[in-house]
């Protein structure tokens, strides 16, 4: 990978876009190739002491990077901006195309979050959409940004309480559409309890589950509960009450025929995200999936006793493969999610 | 809580699918016949490795190979993984790798020996007693085509075209017959056997991105298709050049050639998705109704007019990329005297209302300048130009381009003022590049089609009726040819871009766009 770089102390935000320009062309010209990417824009917002790691986290997020990115360093009591812009490229091999990336970095002081568009605005490639990131927080900047923002990325399991990070999706979504990283984490389990119970068969069982327990990582409750939500809502569930969650009783509910049990539980295991899923219904078949290598283990025990135990294959896209799915997200629309958003926040414990 | 769900008894749709991105396959058993041939090993198998590597391959896929070299099971195994690391488009993680091939069985014998049918019964009802029910059950013919009918005859004959419970379909790998006569025998007897629901004729072209995108552009866009007609587009090129040489593959190349290798399938495809009329939906059958309905409407040249729409050559010695390269009968395998072609052009036209005549070129050839798949849409040109000063390049028609390869993208040339005090104006381009607008990859298009067979979604495969539409278009040129008995057929230097007596099928002021 090669890189053209532009670095200038106390500046402001035109100038950074004449030096983003001006890398652009005169790298095309010397390589006619070489065409700048168009997919979209992504804003990150972070705390200076932290930007490395950040930026590390989107360099393993693999092939999906956004086209310009601005990582906006906040400083306290920085009162000037300091940026270095970076054109980067792998020169084309023969007759093919190569695609250059931008990326900005701006480190600026709390005082600047309060109108952080007017500093990010300049910045941008106009006509794509823009993705904002703020990992650490700074809900001012969050604030500021959403005149200019089309997709919050965010992530419902980087808060200690669901209820709360719940609350913060839901009032986002007013200004952008949301990217949920703990949503994201539950694709390959909804994908796969899509798949158990598409068979005609299993299809039926559908409408007898009488018990729902998802395991857990102990930070990615939020995950959990979006899983439980997603099944809630796609199955029209009229009510969701946790019976269980980590062996104790959150939440009471009567017992009536008919309710289903929730049961979040949470599970010894060093990636993010969920761990495994059992579902069990009325006619005695459980499927239970769990989270192993190069994929799920499944077994299953039908109505008459009978065990099946296989693999799901699959391999584990990491937590950067996660983050690039999520700027990849930016550019779909997942209509069930905001269901799922609701239900589990029904579903969250008090 | 209340679990009473508003699904009721009438649902038969899976309401866990909405909203995903990859959409269930049931479980399958994958046999491949000709496991251990090229297009398997290149292709096949590294495509079903970054299916799996993607989560996409149904929760139970068992594969079985079918070949006749000798083989135990690991030992195919061994063989399997060699192509995967080797064709992958992604390094293989060691743990699906052996998921994915860790029960592969492999049955050698002779396609016509009944044994392997009865041994593949045999593994495919222990592989439907382990997973506690019925698999679905897909047979990919990747074998010679003299070998399909007796495939599908035998697989008939042991019971295995259908299934209780479960799908049974069967894959047919190209060439599709040798000649109008040959596909309307095979499609006989293949339905004989088997349902034409069932059968999937591949061409790959169809599971390419751009090709699909070619729909997408005509009809999710109200900017092109009002100008899509014999109104404004003058004339169609479409190129499928190939800078290299037939490689190893005279055996089959000396009796196919040029026609039928590309020109039959691939691209009259392209041909029938540029021209057809607009689907009422994206499904198979209605999208492959269009296609039938304008590949009709393409009439096929007669004997007496193949001369003058067909023309046919090939490549002497010459030089590509720098190196000093043979010609087509000094290649390994051909015949001193071949008559083979290694490069076609065809005129077409497409006789119905929208393009009455609009020309549509064909052209295609081995050795070449470059490699370089594309269609260009040539709109007619201005009809009054009050703008141009003296020094323009001058005003050219627009094109759009479809690129399939080597970059997949489109381009649109337009004409712009060169900045100055004059109204000079020369043409410049818009693009559109799948690397530059769109974050991730294409897949290969043998991952899409193999996962559509798999999901009995017919829609980017050829019907009977179809294949046997494109064959009738070309049966004309491949018995006008046959006739001629003369000893040469043109003959052009390898790296050049095509024979001159190409430039014969041009109607006057049009030219063949540079390769």
């Amino acid at each position: 990978m090669s890189e053209d770089v532009w670095s200038a102390q106390d500046t402001h935000p035109d100038a950074i876009e004449a030096a983003l320009r001006e890398l652009l062309r005169e790298r095309h010209a010397a390589n006619e190739a070489l065409a700048p990417a168009r997919v979209l824009n992504l804003i990150v917002v972070v705390d200076r002491e932290w930007k490395g790691e950040i930026a590390n986290r989107l360099e393993r997020a693999g092939r999906y990077h956004a086209s310009r990115t601005v990582l906006c360093a906040v400083e306290e009591r920085r009162t000037t901006l300091d940026a270095v812009a970076t054109v980067s490229y792998e020169e084309p091999k023969g007759s093919s195309l190569g695609v250059m990336h931008e990326s900005v970095e701006i480190d600026l002081g709390t005082e600047h979050l309060r109108a952080l568009q007017t500093i990010c605005d300049p910045v941008l490639v106009s006509e794509i959409p823009t993705v904002v990131w703020s990992p650490h927080g700074h809900s001012e900047a969050v604030e500021a940004l959403c005149p200019l923002m089309d997709v919050m990325l965010l992530d419902s399991d980087d808060m200690d309480d669901p209820v709360e990070a719940f609350a913060r999706a839901e009032r986002l979504r007013k200004h952008a559409y949301i990217v949920d990283l703990a949503w994201l984490r539950t694709t390959p389990w909804r994908e796969r309890l899509a798949a158990t119970f598409d068979l005609p068969e299993r299809l039926e069982a559908l409408r007898e589950i009488e018990e729902l327990e998802i395991r857990h990582r102990e930070t990615s409750m939020a995950s959990a509960l979006l899983l439980a939500g997603w099944v809630s809502s796609r199955l029209h569930w009229s009510h969701s009450h946790l019976r269980l969650w980590d062996g104790r009783p959150v939440r009471e509910a009567p017992e009536t025929n008919g309710d289903v049990i929730v049961s979040l539980h949470t599970a010894e295991q060093e990636a993010p995200g969920l761990a495994g899923v059992t579902v069990a219904c009325a006619d005695g078949t459980t499927l239970s999936l769990q989270r192993g290598l190069g994929g799920l283990d499944a077994e299953e025990r039908n109505a008459d006793g009978e065990e099946h135990a296989w693999k799901i294959l699959g391999a584990s896209r990491g937590e950067g493969g996660i983050l690039g799915e999520g700027i990849r997200q930016a550019l779909l629309r997942d209509p069930t999610y905001l269901p799922a958003l609701e239900a589990a926040r029904e579903l969250s414990p008090a | 809580m209340s679990a009473t769900s508003p699904l009721s008894a009438a649902d038969t749709d899976n309401p866990l699918v909405e909203g995903l991105e990859r959409l269930p396959v049931h479980p399958t058993a994958l046999v491949i016949f000709g496991a251990t041939g090229d297009l398997a090993h290149r292709k096949l198998l590294p495509a079903l490795y970054n299916l799996a590597h993607e989560g996409q391959l149904p929760e139970r896929f068992e594969v079985i190979g079918v070949g006749r070299r000798t083989h135990e099971d690991e030992e195919f195994r061994d063989t399997l993984v060699d192509s995967i690391e080797r064709y992958s488009r992604r390094r293989p993680d060691a743990n699906v790798l052996e998921g994915l091939l860790n029960e592969a069985r492999y049955v050698q014998g002779s396609f016509d020996d009944d044994q392997i049918y009865s041994e593949l019964t045999r593994i495919l009802d222990e592989f439907d007693q382990t997973a506690g029910r019925r698999l679905d059950r897909v047979f990919y013919l990747s074998t010679a085509p003299e070998f399909f009918p007796l495939i599908a005859g035998k697989l008939g004959a042991a019971g295995l075209n259908h299934a209780e419970r479960a799908s049974v379909r069967i894959v047919i790998e190209k060439p599709f017959g040798y000649d109008l006569a040959s596909a309307r025998t095979l499609n006989a007897e293949l339905l004989e056997v088997f349902e034409e629901q069932q059968i999937f004729r591949i061409d790959h072209y169809l599971g390419k991105e751009t090709v699909q995108n070619l729909m997408a552009l005509r009809f999710a866009n109200a900017l092109f298709e009002p100008v899509w007609n014999r109104n404004y587009i003058d004339h169609v090129q479409i190129t499928a050049a190939e800078d290299i040489g037939i490689g190893g593959r005279a055996g089959y190349y000396e009796h196919a050639g040029a026609l039928r290798d590309l020109v039959q399938n691939h691209m009259l495809q392209l041909l029938a998705l540029l021209t057809m009329e607009p689907p009422t939906a994206f499904d198979a059958d209605r999208l492959r109704d269009e296609k039938l309905k304008v590949l009709e409407a393409i009439v096929p040249p007669s004997l007496d007019e193949v001369d003058s729409m067909a023309v046919r050559a090939q490549y002497a010695p010459g030089v590509v990329g720098g190196v000093e390269v043979p010609g087509y009968r000094e290649e390994d395998g051909v015949a001193r005297y071949s008559r083979t072609e290694t490069y076609a052009a065809l005129r077409l036209h497409v006789s119905n209302w929208r393009w009455a005549g609009v020309p549509f070129y064909l052209r295609t050839g081995k050795r070449l300048s470059r490699k370089l798949t594309e269609i260009a849409v040539i709109l007619k040109q201005i009809p009054h130009v009050a703008l141009q000063s003296s020094g323009s390049v001058g005003i050219q028609a627009n094109q759009l381009v479809f690129t399939v390869q080597p970059d997949e993208g489109v381009s649109v040339s337009i004409g712009a003022k060169i900045p100055g005090t004059r109204m000079r104006i020369r043409p410049v381009n818009m693009e559109f590049r799948y690397g530059t607008s769109f974050l991730s990859e294409s897949p290969e298009a043998y991952e899409r089609l193999i996962l559509d067979a798999m999901r009995g979604d017919a829609t980017l495969f050829t019907r009977n009726d179809e294949i046997e539409a494109l064959w009738g278009i070309i049966d004309p040129i491949l018995e006008a040819w046959s006739q001629d008995k003369s000893s040469t057929i043109p003959q052009y230097e390898s790296g050049s871009s095509g024979p001159r007596e190409a430039n014969a099928l041009l109607l006057p002021g049009q030219m063949w766009r540079r390769l």
